[in-house]
């Protein structure tokens, strides 16, 4: 029963690293760069819904914050894009790689001036009830978390196959200047994952912030999304929820079995190895390139 | 306008173009020399903190500027460099015999974390290399017979020749080591770029396809890269970890390496001076803040050191990508050109996306 339990648990954080490095993934299938301001864009998103929904900020219905918490975080996307991002096309990864991580300190800055730097609780209706079958307990917030991390990567993984637009950002990616001559809006295809990347943070953030209590170095589990988001190979989305599972469940079971100390360095230790031994991941997504 | 005309190889590679630029450079050292009689212990020790931030700027500016691999976990390096020295010491070595071999040992660990590393590209070699920094932390905690764990080290007395080295007592003697060693780093870094494996570094930065088409191994000038750099790094984070008195597994955080690497993006990614500009921002940075908030009168704000310092790196990579040095080298240009600078002089190359990935 233990087992089960380690198990489940980890589960449920698991789908919160995997949702994270949905984010990753998404904007890395369409423009190539990765934003390691994810897990800071997570931290925001659960920030602006603490502010719509807790009594001392405003205080609004949690069903009803949710869509315009999705909104204010995809719009905020958005607008990032407009007005930075935009500007770095055409240069190196590198560029975008610092530019994100400075965005990442700008955005904990600006949630620790609106927020405040305590630990704060979202009220949510996920927090409360707790579901017990058999021996096992899990949160209603656990059990949310699963299914609507499911829920999230199917529903990517057909936009991604299927939808017009979908195809529109793989083809921005595979090769920019092609995509353009064919008549896609490169810069707003840009745009709009960018955005999605911003909605992507904000369930993750809402999830996150219903299983406990949050701060603004939250952002800092973006570190282990990268480890999910490494292993299942970057640019694949079912690969994300992978590796970030594995992540989550390797966790608990190190603090667990291993001695104190050696546990929490089991994730950088995978994600190190799986680097080394297989670069692209577990589920590679690059063929040997023919000249 | 000085023109240098050139009629061989020799006359490219020199250390300094011309007399002008050397009296120049002899004037800065002079200046600096004596400028322990003209500040006070306060500001040299801040100007102290400079010269140790540049010493390990310059270990990242040539592994990121010259040779065009990212590294997010330089601390890790810095942390090492530094454990080692203070090991060395207690074994009973003199300081300047530790402090050199506590950097050739950084150097060879690094360069053989570096033969893996190599097979990774762009964002893949970030993400090891901020995953190294965070097990660094880790580790550290984990060795306690050799680090101290969380309690950490107090740094042991220092001695060269008999002198003893004090922050408290002597800031000058302290102020001199930092000097001596960012001049060593940096002559080093000078002449390494005119050797051959400089060349070297440069191609492999510019193009790995036609650098191996000319002939360079490029499995060996990046792990030489890695090590060289690794080594620097390791001596500046000797000097830090000494200089800062005591420190633990804290000290070496990651987030030192993000810092160390904005530092050379600010000063001017493949300059040295970049190094020794971004290294008077981050550290003058702090103490500005805080004298401008006291002089509007609020009270501190936590967080605004770091909020502040991306939102100027934020600006530098959209308007200033080449950093200060960057600019400071149009400013001269427009002077020496007078009137017929143009625009798109110092205008780069865009290179637009394709990737290897199928789907």
């Amino acid at each position: 029963m233990d087992v089960l339990q380690l198990l489940l648990s980890g589960l449920a954080n698991g789908c919160v690293y995997g949702l994270v490095a949905l984010g990753f993934v998404l904007i890395y299938k369409a423009t190539e760069a990765v934003n390691f301001a994810q897990g800071d864009f997570m931290m925001l998103g659960a920030f602006v819904m603490v502010g719509l929904v807790n009594p001392h900020f405003m205080g609004l219905n949690f069903w009803l914050a949710v869509p315009i918490a999705l909104i204010i975080m995809g719009a905020l996307g958005y607008l990032l894009d407009l007005t930075v991002l935009r500007f770095m096309f055409g240069q190196s990864q590198t560029a975008v790689v610092i530019l994100t991580i400075s965005l990442g300190f700008v955005i904990r800055f600006v949630a620790g001036v609106i927020w405040g730097h305590e630990p704060q609780n979202l009220h949510s209706p996920l927090a409360l009830g707790d579901v017990r079958f058999g021996g096992v307990v899990l949160s209603l917030a656990d059990i949310a978390v699963i299914v609507v991390t499911l829920l999230m990567t199917l529903a990517l993984w057909q936009f991604f196959q299927r939808t017009k637009l979908g195809l529109a950002m793989q083809a921005a990616s595979q090769n920019q200047m092609a995509a353009y001559y064919m008549g896609i809006p490169v810069k707003r295809v840009q745009g709009a994952v960018w955005a999605l990347a911003g909605i992507v943070a904000c369930v993750a953030g809402i999830l996150y912030g219903s299983k406990g209590t949050l701060d603004i170095s939250a952002g800092f589990i973006g570190i282990k999304a990268f480890a999910a988001a490494v292993i299942g190979g970057f640019g694949s989305l079912p690969g994300a929820l992978m590796g970030g599972l594995i992540v989550g469940v390797i966790e608990p079971f190190a603090a667990r079995y291993l001695p104190t100390g050696y546990s929490q360095i089991a994730p950088y230790a995978i994600l190190i190895f799986v680097l080394v031994f297989r670069p692209h991941g577990l589920f590679a997504q690059v063929r040997v390139k023919k000249v | 306008m000085r023109f240098h005309f050139k009629t061989s190889y020799d006359q490219d590679i020199r250390l300094f173009p011309d007399w002008w630029n050397f009296s120049l450079y002899v004037a800065l050292l002079l200046l600096m020399l004596v400028l322990p009689w003209l500040i006070d212990g306060f500001y040299l020790g801040e100007v102290t903190n400079v010269l140790i931030w540049a010493v390990a700027g310059l270990g990242l500016m040539l592994l990121t500027g010259q040779t065009g691999q990212v590294s997010l976990g330089h601390s890790a390096f810095m942390a090492l460099g530094c454990y080692s020295c203070v090991n060395f010491m207690e074994l009973g070595l003199p300081f300047l015999a530790a402090f050199l071999l506590a950097g050739i040992v950084t150097g060879i660990i690094g360069a053989i974390i570096a033969i893996p590393a190599l097979k990774l590209h762009g964002v893949y070699l970030a993400i090891f290399t901020l995953a190294l920094a965070i097990l660094a932390d880790d580790l550290i905690v984990i060795l306690e017979p050799w680090t101290g764990g969380v309690n950490g080290y107090f740094a042991p007395v220092i001695e060269i020749f008999g002198i003893e080295i004090n922050r408290w007592a002597a800031p000058e003697t302290w102020y001199y080591l930092a000097l001596g060693t960012s001049i060593f780093v940096a002559l080093l870094y000078r002449n390494l770029l005119r050797s051959p494996l400089g060349r070297a570094f440069a191609a492999v930065r510019d193009s790995e396809i036609s650098a191996q088409a000319m002939g360079v191994d490029v499995a060996r000038t990046k792990t030489l890269a890695f090590g060289l750099s690794c080594a620097f790094a390791g001596l500046g984070g000797a000097l830090m970890g000494l200089f800062a008195g005591a420190f633990n597994n804290e000290t070496f955080n990651f987030l030192i390496a993000i810092q160390l690497l904005m530092m050379i993006i600010i000063g001017g990614l493949g300059f040295i001076h970049g190094a020794f500009l971004g290294a008077i921002v981050i550290a003058f940075l702090p103490q500005f803040l805080s004298i401008l908030t006291d002089n509007l009168g609020s009270a501190s704000i936590p967080g605004l050191e770091t909020g502040v310092f991306g939102m100027i790196l934020i600006a530098f990579i959209l308007f200033e990508p080449m950093g200060l040095y960057g600019r400071w080298l149009k400013i001269r240009t427009w002077l020496e050109l007078f009137p017929f600078a143009r625009r798109d002089m110092f205008r780069r190359q865009k290179t637009y996306l394709k990737t290897e990935r199928l789907r």
